[in-house]
Order: C-alpha cells, then structure tokens, then sequence
C-alpha cells in the first residue's frame, strides 16, 4: 500500500470521527445493547428452533477435524514461513540467479488459485507416484498413499509464495544503517542476519503475518476437497448423513471466527513483546 | 518424468488431448475460463458497490448503521470463503424458493452464475469495505470540507470529488481484490459450477492426463493475472497523473 502523509483534520465537523475516537470513551452505547440482544436473541432463536440432535453423534467427529484443522494450520505457518524467509531474502538481496526462480515461484503459486494447485499435487502426483515400482516399494509410500500429505506440501507452498513476497518487502525496507553498522562492529554475515536483519524483518512483517495466518486457516477448508478429514469435512459429512444442511454450516462459520479470534489475540500478544516506538 | 514416457508421439497426443475441437479438451477449457471471467467481473462489480456503500455507512453513517458495517466485515473476513459460499448458496436459492412459494409463484432455479456473482460479490463487499474506507480517509479532509463549503449536494461531492481523489489510494488494494476475485471463482467448482477449475479437473478426470490439464488451467489463471497486472498498473499511473511518484514520496 502507498503510505501517503494524512492530513490533520480540522475538528470543525463531527465528520472525521472515526469509530476509533468516539467508541473508545463509551464501549456500550444504547443503540449498541440493543444490536447485542438483538445478536443473542439470533443465538438463542437458532438454539431452540433449530435441529441440533445430531451433535452428540458427531461429537467425536468435529473434535477431530477441529485438531486435523488447527494442527495442518500451524504446521503449514511454521513450515511456510521457514521457506519463505530464504525466498524473501533471495528477491530482497540475492543474486539474479536466485531472485529469478524465487521471484518465478512467488508469482506462479500467487497467480493460480489454491484449490488448483492442491488439486494437481494431490491428482497429479497421485497418479504419478504409483507407477514408479521404487516408491511404492519405499517407506515413504504408506505416508504418500494419504492425502495429507498432499494438503500439507500444497498450503506450505502457498504460504510460503504469499509470505515470501511480505519477506521481500520486509527485508529491503530494514534501513540500510542498521546493516552497515552490525558489519562495522566486525559481526559476520550470518551474525548480521540472525541478530539484526531477520529480528527487524519479522517485526516489519508481523502485522502482515497476522492476517497471512488467518488467510491460511481460511484455506484450510480447501483439503476437504482432497479427502482429508477437517473441521469443514465434519459438516459436509453431517449434510450427506442427515440432509441438515444450515444447523453444521453456522455451526463451523462460528467455530472458524473463534479460531480467527484466537490467532488476532495470540498475533497482537505477540506483537506487543517487540518493545515499538512510534514514529 | 525421467524416464521415455515424454516421446514426440506424447508431445503430439498432449495437444491433441488441448485442441479446442471436441475431441480435445481445449474448447470446454475457454468456455469455463469464461464463465470465470464473468463471474469475477461481477463479483469485483458487486463488491464495489457494496464497498462504496459499507464505506460511506463506516464513515459517515449513524452509530448503528456503522455497528453493522462493522459486525459484516468482521463475520465475512474472518470465515473461510467456502462456508460462506455454501451457505449462501443453499441458504439464498432456500430462501428465495421459500419466498416465491410464500408469495404463489413457483420456484425457480437460480442459475449458477447468478448465484456464484451475488455470494462472491458479498464476500468482496467486505474487502472493499475496509480499502475504500481507507481511501476515503487517505484523501486530505480540506478537500472535502472545500466541497462543503461549495454547497455541494453528497452525491455531487462523492462523484466529483470523493471518488477521483480516493482512487489513486485506493487502487493498490482494489488490483489485490480484483486477482483475488479471479482466483476465488475457482471455489464454486466446490458447489458444482463447471468454472475453470472443475472443467479442468473433469477433463483431467477423463484422460487421466492430470498434469496436463491441470497445468494448462494454471498457465490460463497466470495469464489472466499477469495480463491484469499490465493493465492495472497503467490504470494505477493514469489514476495517479499529477501526483508525485511512489519512489520520491518516500
């Protein structure tokens, strides 16, 4: 985003209150009460009028595409992010014959959508796979016969093409100061990117990596599409079983916005370990 | 891929498997990637109508009007696209139905790519939301209150100088939304909207050519992303004229 210099306003008209100036001084107005009882009365009309009997039965079930969600979730982030700092680096400060192909990576996997690119993985290389005697002989083969597998390689890619390009962006925007004088206190260059450029980097990018991890959880749904048993597949399975089609899909949209909450809160505790000052 | 299995023969069997003849795949190819392109369209479209509307109502409605500009943001940004397709997929054709058979007309089938346009739309609705707010504020306030001072009514202020002044901010985030539209189509190949992405995979599925095809329809996605960029970074430096560039403003 262009970052242009904001003007002050002049507090002449009540127009440039934003929600920020006049919702911090009273958190509950009237009219905010009654959206939140309207907002309970919702909540409490969906619990009674609605069919919720099949819950028990899919207890299980939805506990464990809850874990297989969250546990793809975090190990695509971690495993994404670890690839995308050297493809960051590669475009910010690498030769041309590494910033080529990874900025080639990050533009394809960027320029194509998910679901595409998990599709032919998981067919693609599903098909090929089988007719090499080697790896079906190989000990991998009972790992490669799953589809997880396939779900975890196609988002780590993914993530890591997206985050590779805020790597690049949070890598060259360290101010070259900070480089020159960790190289004139003698540091090496590895010392120079673990102790100052990688540290700075990541700040830069935190709130970025924020809302890159709740785009992440928000594809993660997509492996349902590939057989692999998450969170969303317990609802596609409830609707083929009960032909309850509403009841599962509100159910997970208000299971992913708590999961959504939970990474804003975890991205902000986060954030606030990084002592900032405001420019 | 080591091995022979790529021989001149195979090479001249892949292109007839894509020529756009029937009995290659080519031809049903294009026409999902058509179908594509009009939804994203539409979807980009209605979400910027829908933009337009949540920003003004963020910034300039009354306190409930913003609470629930607020409450459609959050609730659409934060849940995967896919539930909220389906859900208002089934739930919009379910209720429409429901209305019509209220009212004494029959049902109707809503066609897919109605369909597809109006829940994609609403789900860029909500991006758009959040980037023409910040447009709008990006813009110097004096300009606005200069336009007050005129006398103009807000839909002569909005059309003459809200909207071409946010633009230039604006357009970064919009060039985001609009690839994003493109490659979002692809999820209604979930809800069985022969797209892209599931004419791709049902040719794929019918010659077992996976790579092939799938490849092919990425190549046709990069296309439509790469042609894109040409153009809104043209669209971005006209929208810009007058303005000093990115790199001295720094």
């Amino acid at each position: 985003m262009v970052e242009t210099p904001l003007e002050t306003p002049i507090e002449t008209f009540p127009i440039h209150k934003d929600s920020y100036t006049s919702g911090q001084t009273r958190k509950f107005p009237p009219h905010r009460i009654v959206l939140i009882l309207i907002g309970l009365a919702l909540i409490a009309s969906a619990v009674f009028f609605m069919r919720w009997n099949w819950l028990p039965d899919y207890g299980d079930l939805i506990l464990h595409g809850l874990w297989r969600t969250l546990w793809i979730l975090v190990v695509t982030v971690i495993l994404g992010f670890l690839l995308a700092v050297p493809l960051g680096l590669a475009q910010a400060a690498g030769p041309a014959i590494l910033a080529v192909p990874a900025r080639i990576f990050c533009t394809i996997i960027r320029g194509t959508p998910l679901l595409l690119q998990l599709w032919l993985l998981y067919y693609g290389l599903g098909s090929l796979f089988p007719q090499y005697p080697w790896i079906r002989s190989s000990e991998l083969w009972p790992y490669l016969r799953q589809a997880w597998p396939y779900a975890v390689l196609a988002l780590t890619l993914s993530y890591a093409g997206y985050e590779g390009e805020v790597m690049r962006g949070a890598f060259a925007g360290v101010p070259k100061g900070q480089l020159e004088s960790a190289r004139a206190f003698g540091m090496r260059r590895f010392t120079i990117f673990r102790r100052i450029w990688l540290p700075q980097a990541i700040h830069r990018a935190l709130p970025t990596l924020a809302g890159e991890a709740v785009l992440q959880l928000k594809s993660t749904p997509l492996v349902a599409t590939i057989t692999v048993v998450d969170l969303y597949s317990v609802a596609s399975r409830v609707r083929q079983d009960t032909f309850i089609t509403y009841e599962p899909l509100l159910l997970l949209a208000a299971g992913y916005l708590v999961i959504t909450g939970i990474i804003v809160f975890l991205f902000r505790r986060l954030e606030k370990l990084i002592p900032s000052k405001l420019g | 891929m080591a091995d022979a299995s790529i021989a001149p023969a195979a090479i001249a069997g892949m292109f007839d498997l894509l020529s756009p003849s029937p009995p290659g795949w080519g031809g049903n190819l294009l026409r999902g990637l058509l179908n594509s392109l009009q939804i994203a369209f539409g979807a980009f479209g209605m979400g910027l109508l829908i933009g337009t509307v949540g920003a003004y109502g963020k910034l300039y409605g009354g306190p409930v009007v913003r609470d629930i500009a607020a409450i459609y943001t959050t609730i659409v940004r934060a849940v995967p696209e896919l539930v909220l397709i389906l859900l208002l997929y089934y739930a919009g054709t379910d209720l429409i139905n429901r209305i019509l058979e209220g009212i004494g007309y029959q049902r109707v089938d809503i066609s897919g790519l109605v369909a597809g346009i109006v829940v994609l739309g609403f789900v860029q609705g909500a991006y758009a939301t959040e980037v023409l707010r910040g447009a709008i504020k990006a813009i110097p306030q004096g300009e606005i209150e200069a336009a007050r001072a005129y006398g103009m009514s807000p839909t002569l202020m909005m059309r003459r100088i809200t909207l071409p002044a946010m633009l230039p901010h604006a357009l970064p985030g919009l060039a985001n939304l609009w690839l994003i539209s493109t490659k979002d189509t692809a999820l209604l190949a979930v809800v069985g909207f022969s797209e892209l992405t599931l004419v791709t995979r049902q040719a794929a599925g019918t010659t077992k050519a996976y790579f092939l095809f799938f490849i092919a329809a990425g190549a046709l996605y990069l296309l439509i992303t790469l042609f894109s960029n040409v153009i809104l970074a043209k669209v971005e430096k006209w929208a810009r004229r007058g303005m000093p560039s990115v790199k001295e403003a720094r």
